[in-house]
């Protein structure tokens, strides 16, 4: 044990790298699953068929195909078409379009669930399509999304450890590595876990935060979320947590 | 297109039609309402008087006929010898004329109630934030809410709320102010502050008026004519004083003997 623990320290600077490159992929995934999500949720929402089809489409192709087909398709099959791209570009496309299709069916429920009344007062006020939802309709959305956007996240962050096998040197390479090397199944899967763990952690703590600001500005929050709160891993969502389900892989 | 005074009237009505699947809510209506005067409408539910100001907000579409506001197009044109609809474009700068006030508030909860009632002058009208803020000021103290500017709006009464939206919608400086049963969703101990504030507009701007109501009182007091609606078509139209003393049609007779006792 005492071999394996020391294996682990000298392994440590390696364990930055591999996080690095785990974080990398679940934030650029996340940044382009927001915009995808964003596209496509209001995409369906329209009522111009040419809009409403290929969204529809694309979200129904996405969420029915596995991840990991995705990812090795984008990294195999794609460079016979000319379209090569960097195996870390590879790993944040893949994520970032298959949980942008998710995180559509968020963004297109939390919009459809903002009573019509707000639609109906901003037209009154004769604001412009893109104010009423920057400034109305969006951030009261965004109150009811962030719960179910949290679920995407962390699942988005354990799909990342998918990119081991395009040859990324993520946390799940790491761990396969503290394996060969300290030939010990349950030390090494064990710190696997608990870097997940952790990063998963962090990223729940910061969605909290988000997600009592927005309650805030809607008045709806009871106060500054204490740090207990925002520290809780499971949020405080009742009877919102409809999360959209779906499979990491 | 100008009425009898030769002036334009500020809202016209022509032809208009409304359906809502097989249902004709509102059939070939045509009325019109000369600048700054003070029309209600009554009739029974269903009977298409809040569709007529949902029209007029361009919350619903029409199924036939056309609405100008000045004399300007609004809904449709006559364009290449047939009628088109109007781009959102050139509908913007028609609507930013008319202004609404809902039966249920609807402030926006995102923001205070100094920040809605700005929001669309800065933003829409072009304002200045310190002018919208000066001219918010006036208008919450107008409607007896200046105390409550940095609240937010979940923290306010329903009769509070309805002030806030009424400021909210006379800060566009309207010509046209639609007001859908206002009173409706307030407790009865509450209508007759929200009526005083309404009232009070009345007497001290030209604004042109379309309410909903069935606040007979009220229409009595504030309407220079009373459109008695039934099935989507006017079967009386007349001055408040005499619709409600004495109305010819039997329809009339009806209904304000179920709402009156």
């Amino acid at each position: 044990m005492s071999d394996d623990i020391q294996t682990l320290i000298d392994r440590l600077p390696r364990l930055g790298e591999a996080v690095v490159v785990t974080l990398e992929l679940t934030i650029g995934g996340a940044i382009l699953a927001a915009i995808v999500a964003l596209l496509l949720g209001f995409g369906s929402r329209t009522r111009s068929l040419w809009v409403r089809g290929p969204s529809r489409v694309v979200v129904e192709f996405f969420r029915g195909t596995s991840l990991v087909v995705q990812l090795f398709w984008i990294y195999y099959v794609l460079p016979a078409f000319g379209y090569e791209m960097q195996a870390l570009a590879v790993g944040i496309v893949a994520l970032g379009l298959n949980y942008g299709a998710y995180g559509s069916e968020v963004v297109r429920g939390s919009i459809a669930s903002v009573p019509k009344g707000q639609w109906e007062a901003t037209t009154a006020l004769n604001m412009s399509w893109f104010h009423k939802v920057r400034r109305v309709i969006f951030p009261q959305a965004w109150a009811l999304m962030i719960p179910m956007l949290t679920n995407l996240l962390i699942q988005l962050l354990k799909g990342s450890a998918l990119a081991a096998y395009i040859t990324l040197h993520d946390v799940n390479y790491w761990t396969d590595q503290l394996r060969r090397a300290t030939n010990d199944v349950f030390f090494s899967y064990t710190a696997g876990l608990l870097v997940y763990f952790a990063i998963a952690y962090l990223l729940t703590w910061g969605m909290n935060w988000l997600e009592e600001r927005a309650k805030r500005r809607l008045g709806r929050g009871t106060k500054k979320p204490s740090l207990r709160e925002a520290l809780r891993v499971k949020p405080d969502v009742g009877s919102e947590s409809i999360t959209a389900r779906g499979s990491a892989v | 297109m100008t009425t009898s005074t030769g002036e334009t009237p500020a809202i016209e009505f022509r032809d208009v039609t409304k359906r809502f699947g097989d249902n004709v809510v509102l059939d070939g209506l045509n009325f019109s309402v000369p600048q700054g005067q003070r029309i209600t409408l009554i009739g029974p539910s269903g009977s298409g008087k809040t569709t007529i100001l949902r029209l007029l907000m361009t919350l619903e579409e029409l199924s036939g006929g056309l609405i100008l506001i000045d004399g300007d197009p609004y809904t449709h044109e006559y364009k290449g010898e047939k009628w088109v609809k109007v781009p959102e474009k050139r509908r913007r700068v028609v609507r930013n004329r008319v202004g609404m006030v809902f039966q249920q508030f609807n402030l926006f909860p995102n923001m205070s109630v100094l920040e809605n009632i700005i929001e669309s002058p800065v933003h829409v009208l072009g304002k200045s934030k310190d002018e919208a803020v000066a001219d918010a000021e006036r208008l919450l103290d107008k409607v007896g809410m200046s105390e409550k500017r940095d609240f937010n709006t979940n923290e306010l009464s329903g009769g509070q709320q309805q002030r806030v939206a009424i400021a909210r919608a006379l800060a566009m400086d309207p010509e046209i102010l639609l007001l859908d049963e206002v009173t409706s969703a307030l407790d009865p101990e509450i209508v007759a502050d929200v009526l005083g504030v309404l009232k009070e507009i009345a007497d001290t701007t030209d604004i042109t008026m379309l309410l909903v109501t069935h606040e007979m009182q009220f229409a009595r007091e504030v309407s220079d004519r009373v459109l008695m609606f039934d099935k989507g078509q006017i079967v009386e139209e007349t001055d408040p004083e005499t619709m409600f003393t004495n109305p010819s049609h039997p329809r009339t007779q009806e209904f304000l003997k179920a709402v009156l006792g």
